[in-house]
């Protein structure tokens, strides 16, 4: 019965709305069975976890990868070293501190702030292109490139390159997400192709980088003078490519959802036209309410771990419920209400610990500001789908299309 | 005070006096508004300015990075209080129930919660403490007094303590390129509170950074040019050093001193309380009326065998105030204990310093994670073979963890691996904390277990 509810996650019939499965999965806090992943699922257990020591991110501690029904699809193919969101310290530490140098405080405690301006023009840029105001895909829209184009700005991506950027981008998101019947060969040897052009077109760029140096990011993790020396262009390459895809879907869900459920909360929509600040804490709600990043499932246990009496042994693999932890009534009152005005929003939906996310600062401020925008210029929006519908991904779960339609775009 | 309704008249027009307008006094009086108490609020403080943090003044100001008004405390909650600031309590009359200010006036109350913190000991000798170029830093003022004098380009300051204060201030002077000599009586920086494994870190990360560090030996006097102004400093090894700015950094002193007299258990080592914040008279007999929180609050701690721990943590102001404030407010069945897990940090030479638990009552350490020559660790402290304490240095994401174990009195050392443990973590070492009989000026946390009414000034962190 309980591996049913694990399945049940995983079945894409539940996508748009895992929340009562969660509930259910809480009643065994830790749940295991089988050879399966244990399952944790309440808020102050996933808390404690994700500042657990004994508790692993490097897949090379897995004793059974194969035990686990995500790992396959999760680790892409890849001939670049593991990123720092796949090492431990003090490997990750070197990586991490190395990339957050140019990216946020204490050396660049300016580089996300400045950029409001600029992501403003972007999102502004996107709402502009909607030529049919009766049927917006949001997501197709706004939301999925507006992303890109940021990592691209962040990056350093010359503005001439940014279309043949977005082409690889998509087609390594599709693949991450495929569709049910699609040629699985097929589709990975165009996935491949895409990451490959994309990893040489990087590596290009590096190298152009290191000669001439810029502002942007990867000048920077290129040419690094701090106390830990340069990275090497393959740890550029594989911390560029972090950087793309983990800040790319999740964000694009962040903003998906944010609109999605905004529009469910027409008066909070109301409030947020009138008061653009308030996009502040909708965004942290909508963190804890819908995570773009439902579930961690690549941890592994180095010693035994006890959770509430149950033993996890050494080597197993765990799977933290992020998206059940936010909705955890021991934490949270009222977990399944949408309400911006809590005092407390300590939410799961950047993780926490030693890789909570790295682009959070970012990532907040993106859909801040799209949000914002979006609700000030569009004139009376109304959902066309409810439930629209979702992509596959049950991690990185966030519908693949949101239709909607509104009377008008104000200037 | 069971169920007779006074415990509803107090919340509905009481008179609730708070002594000491800072971080603790500001907390409890808004948690007071929250719990639904109604009644008249006075907030009595010595400093004429409204609640201010004071972590920033040893580190963002000092470098002149931050003005007064950024470091007004946030307020949760309008807390509707008649302000008396600027005015010193000087007595407490505990049968009349009646504060005595400095401006002769008396304030009447049905509760009173004392929260008068503690004061930068001064340099023992009054003639030279008033030699211009003499400071300490505990408040704004002397923030903005030392902050002006350190634009002013001295050619060398002089930090006497190298305690956390004393070595924030001189890695605020190294950053602004400032020469700086500290004289620390230990054999380290920092091993009154952490011991001498991880004073020598500290000790490095001073000479890293280019300070003239002198541990082992003493300052014995200041002199003064003809203008009054000082000049140079002696030391207890012969030596002297030419300073144009000297910052004692001696520690802390807790006030008290206005409730001599009063029969309140109330001493140099601070308020004795219950866990429930209810402090003792002399005889050792708890008040109903009279609650303490903060710095100068003693309070037993079941965790760490109920001695009293007096705490300098901004956490603990922050705790203890809201528990306070909370039992105030409450029959005696719902009232709380304070069992906040004692925990603080320090910046300083670009490294974030954190700890949580009793360092002080460790006898051995084992560095759990990361390497002491990296300046990335954590260490943690063992006693009667369990974890009593944990300090990382650039690892503070870690401390949750450990503050766990210390919660649970998990086995010491850590019985199993983690991520990152190195040759080092294998093997528990002494933590090497200083000889007790030979007082330091540092440490934030001294334990005790006397009697509330004890007066004598003694160092006392366990040892085997």
């Amino acid at each position: 019965m309980t591996q049913a509810i694990l399945r049940e996650i995983l079945d894409y019939a539940h996508r748009a709305n895992p929340y009562p499965l969660y509930e259910e999965l809480r009643k065994t806090p830790v749940l295991h069975e089988a050879d399966g992943p244990y399952v944790v699922s309440k808020y102050y257990d996933i808390q404690s976890l994700l500042h657990d020591p004994r508790v692993s991110s490097d897949a090379r501690n897995l004793k059974s990868p194969a035990a686990d029904p995500l790992a396959a699809d999760a680790q892409e193919e890849t001939a670049l070293p593991p990123s720092f969101l796949r090492l431990d310290p003090p490997e990750h530490d070197r990586l991490r501190r190395m990339t957050n140098r140019p990216f946020g405080p204490p050396h660049s405690p300016r580089r996300v702030y400045d950029m409001h301006g600029e992501l403003k023009d972007i999102v502004s840029g996107l709402i502009d292109g909607i030529d049919n105001p009766d049927r917006i895909d949001l997501v197709d829209q706004v939301s999925y490139p507006f992303p890109v184009t940021v990592i691209c700005r962040v990056l350093g991506v010359p503005r001439e390159d940014e279309s043949r950027f977005h082409t690889w981008a998509d087609t390594i998101a599709a693949g991450l997400d495929p569709a049910p019947d699609a040629d699985r060969e097929e589709r990975d040897k165009i996935v491949h192709n895409a990451r490959t052009e994309l990893g040489m077109y990087l590596a290009g760029l590096i190298e152009e980088r290191r000669k001439k140096p810029g502002d942007d990011m990867l000048s920077e993790l290129a040419s690094s003078h701090g106390p830990d020396g340069a990275m090497t262009t393959m740890e550029v390459l594989s911390t560029a490519a972090l950087l793309l895809i983990a800040g790319h879907e999740t964000t694009v869900n962040l903003i998906t959802n944010g609109m999605l459920t905004l529009l469910r909360n027409p008066d909070v929509l109301g409030r947020l036209r009138e008061d653009p600040k308030l996009s502040v804490p909708i965004v942290e709600e909508l963190l804890r309410f819908e995570p773009p990043v439902q579930l961690v499932p690549q941890r592994t246990t180095l010693a035994d771990i006890e959770v509430r009496g149950v033993t996890i042994p050494k080597g197993a693999s765990l799977w933290l419920v992020l998206a059940s932890g936010n909705r955890d009534p021991d934490r949270f009152d009222h977990p399944d209400r949408f309400d911006p005005e809590r005092g407390d929003i300590q939410h799961l939906g950047f993780g926490s610990g030693i890789h909570s996310c790295f682009g959070a600062p970012l990532a907040r401020l993106e859909a801040q500001l799209a949000l914002s925008e979006l609700a000030r210029r569009l004139e009376n929006p109304r959902l066309l789908e409810d439930p629209p519908p979702y992509r596959q991904n049950a991690v990185l779960r966030g519908p693949r299309h949101l239709p909607i339609a509104c009377d008008g775009i104000r200037p | 005070m069971s169920g007779d309704g006074s415990l509803d008249r107090l919340k509905r027009d009481g008179r609730i006096v708070v002594v000491g307008a800072s971080l603790a006094g500001l907390r409890g009086a808004e948690t007071l508004r929250e719990e639904g108490f109604t009644g008249s609020l006075t907030m009595i403080g010595d400093e004429p300015y409204e609640p201010y943090d004071r972590p920033p003044l040893s580190k963002q100001i000092l470098l002149g990075r931050a003005t007064a008004d950024h470091t007004l405390l946030p307020r949760r909650r309008a807390i509707d209080a008649e302000w008396r600031l600027g005015v010193p309590a000087t007595g407490l009359d505990m049968a009349a129930r009646r504060v005595r200010l400095g401006d002769g006036d008396e304030v009447e109350y049905d509760r009173l919660l004392i929260a008068t913190g503690v004061r930068a000991r001064p340099w023992p000798k009054e003639d030279e403490a008033e030699l211009d170029g003499v400071f300490v830093l505990r408040t704004r003022d002397d923030a903005y007094a030392l902050e002006r004098s350190l634009a002013q380009s001295p050619r060398r300051v002089l930090v006497i303590g190298a305690g956390f204060t004393g070595s924030e201030i001189a890695s605020a002077c190294r950053e602004r390129g400032i020469a700086v000599t500290v004289a620390e009586r230990a054999a380290a920086p920092l091993v009154g509170a952490l011991g001498g494994v991880i004073g020598a870190v500290a000790a490095e990360l001073h000479h890293e950074n280019g300070v003239d560090l002198r541990c082992g030996v003493m300052v014995t006097g200041l002199e003064g040019d003809s203008t009054g102004r000082v000049r140079t400093a002696h030391f207890s090894d012969g030596n002297s050093v030419e300073a144009d700015v000297v910052v004692v950094a001696l520690g802390a002193t807790r006030n008290t001193e206005w409730l001599a007299g009063s029969g309140l258990g109330a001493g140099p080592r601070g308020i004795a309380c219950d866990a429930g914040c209810r402090a003792f008279d002399i005889r050792g007999i708890v008040t109903d009326d009279i609650y303490v929180a903060g710095d100068v609050a003693r309070s037993p701690h079941p965790l760490f065998g109920y001695q009293f721990l007096s705490l300098e943590h901004w956490g603990n102001a922050v705790s203890q105030a809201e528990t306070a404030a909370h039992n105030m407010m409450s029959e005696s069945a719902d009232r709380r204990p304070h069992i906040w897990v004692p925990a603080f940090w320090s910046s300083q030479f670009g490294v974030n310093i954190k700890s949580v638990g009793v360092p002080t009552m460790g006898t051995e350490i084992v560095i759990a994670q990361g390497a002491l020559n990296e300046r990335r660790f954590t260490g943690v402290y063992g006693y009667q073979g369990r974890v009593i304490g944990a300090v990382t240095f650039d690892q503070s994401k870690w401390l949750q963890f450990y503050q766990q174990q210390i919660e649970t009195t998990a086995p010491f050392p850590p019985p199993f691996p983690t991520v990152d443990r190195r040759l080092e973590g294998q093997h528990p070492r002494d933590a090497d904390f200083p000889d007790p009989s030979v007082p330091t000026h540092g440490p934030t946390v001294t334990l005790s277990g006397y009697a509330p009414d004890d007066r004598r000034l003694t160092f006392t962190p366990a040892r085997h």
